[in-house]
């Protein structure tokens, strides 16, 4: 809980939600009759509408990127570290919007929400989003707010991918691109992480096959050990090993299956308020997400020829400890704009907290981003809103 | 690596450079030529860079930068991907400049390289003299810690070139200070202390 706002936050903010009644057809060819998206902004649009910065989330956040909601919050939105005034994306001169991703859990349609066509919750029933059906959702979005063309597209990890998808389906729309610790797909070893959470979810009893609200009950374990994994691949070895090394809840060994190694705890921890937090159906319908993104898959694998269509800047950041989303998985993205002729610039930041590292304030990460954010302020509204 | 750049070995390069075409800096520093270029000629281009500094200052430059170790290789380039392939005083400080030359060349029909010459007089009496290995406010490090791995002279580098079959289409011989003094113009390869070579395989 902050005593007082720190004078570099937005401050306390409040979150819009709006209704779209429009269908949208996704790429599974199901169709959304009507949904919501919840979403919060930041800063204030220009007159010239040309300083707006989308923010897209990752596995597990949504549309509180920075600020506060009441005095009472524990914590800042997920990003505060990057977004507010004087920060990388100053909120002195753009207007920063960040929307929860349709089928999250946060405010925007999705498996907890109910379905107009059966009165009960969609559950199980949601449809599987993609990530370029969430684009074409954000892309609606700008338009209720008046904006045509966004001065940056910024995301990390699975919001890095939204990030690459607007490239390609909205060029544009898009003046530039950041792309923080993403891949332009999924290995089969993150295919298989995936995989092995959602079947933890999938095999808990508590699950009912995504039934669990309509049995008043919840699959806790089950998102639980999802989380944990995921977890692990979040972290570096080296980032475990300075956190917890081999150090005892206890101080000596107690010849049980209790936690009793600090990393035990943690992990059940970091599980254990995941899993009253997010909701299940959700976490499977992002990782879908995750796995299906291959936007190279319509060209032949050839990235450089998918991306021959984008017309914005791009920045790419990697993390060096980053084994989830490793340098080399950025680098492939970099490449292949190369390949494609267009403008981009890369940073690989030397970090030990794995994959995390792009939420985190890494004095370097910081310089980099603020200076390009600088380029992208100067090009876009002449510096200043 | 200690030079600091000047307009005037700017100026010598950017003649060489055509206009609106792409170029790839091999080091780039601070990304002081490519702006250059991109402002003056309207040529598009990539540096390549790895001091972190330098990388956020190009970046603040507002030119295109890739974080990578040219010792790695420069696969990710195609061949004749780009028109001139650029690397001011690197040479010496690559692992392979053989190589790196070869990799140049394949990217791009041109190449521009400089680098200083341990033929320069002082060097040379430096070390007949003194005994020691030269250093100067050039060349300002000790043989143990300098990055500077494979210094050459003039000559050593054109009998590379014609051993590789690469031809020198220009040179330009400078002292420190960028500067083309009648001296050097009679007996480059003991006057200069800085070249710029633009080269081809063509």
């Amino acid at each position: 809980m902050p005593d007082r706002i720190p004078d570099d936050s937005v401050g306390l903010v409040t979150p819009v939600v709006q209704h779209f009644s429009e269908p949208l057809t996704l790429r599974s060819g199901k169709v959304l009759q009507s949904y919501d998206l919840i979403y919060e902004t930041y800063g204030t649009l220009n007159q010239a509408r040309s300083n707006a910065v989308l923010i897209c989330h990752a596995l597990s956040g949504n549309h509180h990127a920075a600020g506060y909601h009441s005095m009472d919050d524990t914590s800042p939105g997920w990003w505060d570290s990057a977004i507010g005034p004087g920060k990388p994306i100053d909120t002195n001169r753009f207007f920063v919007v960040c929307l929860n991703n349709l089928g999250g859990c946060d405010g925007s349609t999705g498996p907890t929400s109910i379905n107009p066509e059966t009165g009960r919750v969609y559950g199980p029933d949601f449809p599987i989003v993609t990530v370029r059906d969430w684009v074409i959702s954000q892309a609606r979005l700008a338009d209720v707010l008046g904006i045509d063309k966004w001065a940056a597209v910024v995301g990390g990890s699975l919001g890095g991918m939204q990030v690459l998808r607007w490239s390609i389906q909205f060029p544009e729309r898009i003046d530039h691109a950041v792309i923080i610790a993403s891949a332009p797909k999924l290995s089969a070893q993150n295919i298989a992480f995936n995989e092995v959470a959602r079947q933890a979810i999938a095999k808990d009893p508590d699950f009912h096959n995504g039934w669990y609200q309509e049995q008043e009950t919840l699959p806790k374990a089950g998102l639980m050990q999802a989380r944990m994994l995921g977890h692990l691949t979040y972290l570096s070895d080296d980032a475990m090993r300075q956190k917890f090394g081999r150090e005892l809840r206890e101080g000596n060994l107690n010849f049980s299956f209790a936690p009793e190694f600090q990393v035990e705890s943690y992990l059940h921890y970091q599980g254990e308020k995941f899993s009253t937090r997010f909701d299940a159906n959700t976490y499977m319908l992002m990782t879908k997400a995750l796995d299906y993104f291959d936007p190279a898959a319509e060209y032949d694998n050839d990235l450089a020829a998918c991306l021959e269509q984008t017309q914005c800047r791009f920045f790419l950041v990697s993390f060096t400890t980053d084994w989830r989303f490793s340098p080399a998985r950025s680098e492939e993205i970099v490449n292949a704009l190369i390949q494609a002729d267009k403008d981009v610039s890369y940073a690989c930041v030397e970090s030990e907290s794995g994959h995390d590292a792009f939420l985190m304030p890494i004095p370097r990460y910081l310089d980099l981003f603020a200076a390009y954010m600088d380029g992208v302020a100067a090009r876009c509204c002449g510096g200043a809103a | 690596m200690s030079f600091t750049e000047l307009r005037s070995d700017l100026e010598v390069i950017q003649q060489w450079v055509k206009p609106d075409s792409q170029v790839l800096d091999l080091g780039c520093g601070e990304g002081q030529l490519l702006k250059y270029l991109q402002t003056h000629k309207n040529v598009r281009g990539y540096g390549l860079e790895i001091n972190e500094e330098k990388i956020t200052a190009c970046i603040r430059n507002g030119v295109n930068v890739i974080e990578q170790n040219l010792d790695d290789g420069l696969t990710n380039f195609e061949d004749k991907s780009i028109d001139t392939v650029i690397m001011t005083l690197a040479l010496q400080a690559v692992r392979r400049p053989d190589l790196v030359l070869d990799e140049m060349l394949r990217i791009a029909d041109e190449a521009i390289v400089t680098f200083p010459n341990f033929g320069y007089w002082h060097t040379r009496f430096y070390l007949l003299f003194k005994g020691r290995m030269p250093m100067s406010e050039t060349l300002p490090y000790n043989w143990y810690d300098t990055p500077n791995i494979h210094m050459c002279t003039f000559r050593d580098f054109e009998v590379l070139c014609r051993e590789k079959g690469i031809r020198i289409l220009n040179r330009t011989v400078m002292d420190d200070q960028y500067r083309v003094p009648l001296r050097i113009r009679l007996w480059p390869s003991m006057l200069g202390e800085i070249a710029v070579y633009h080269i081809t395989r063509r």
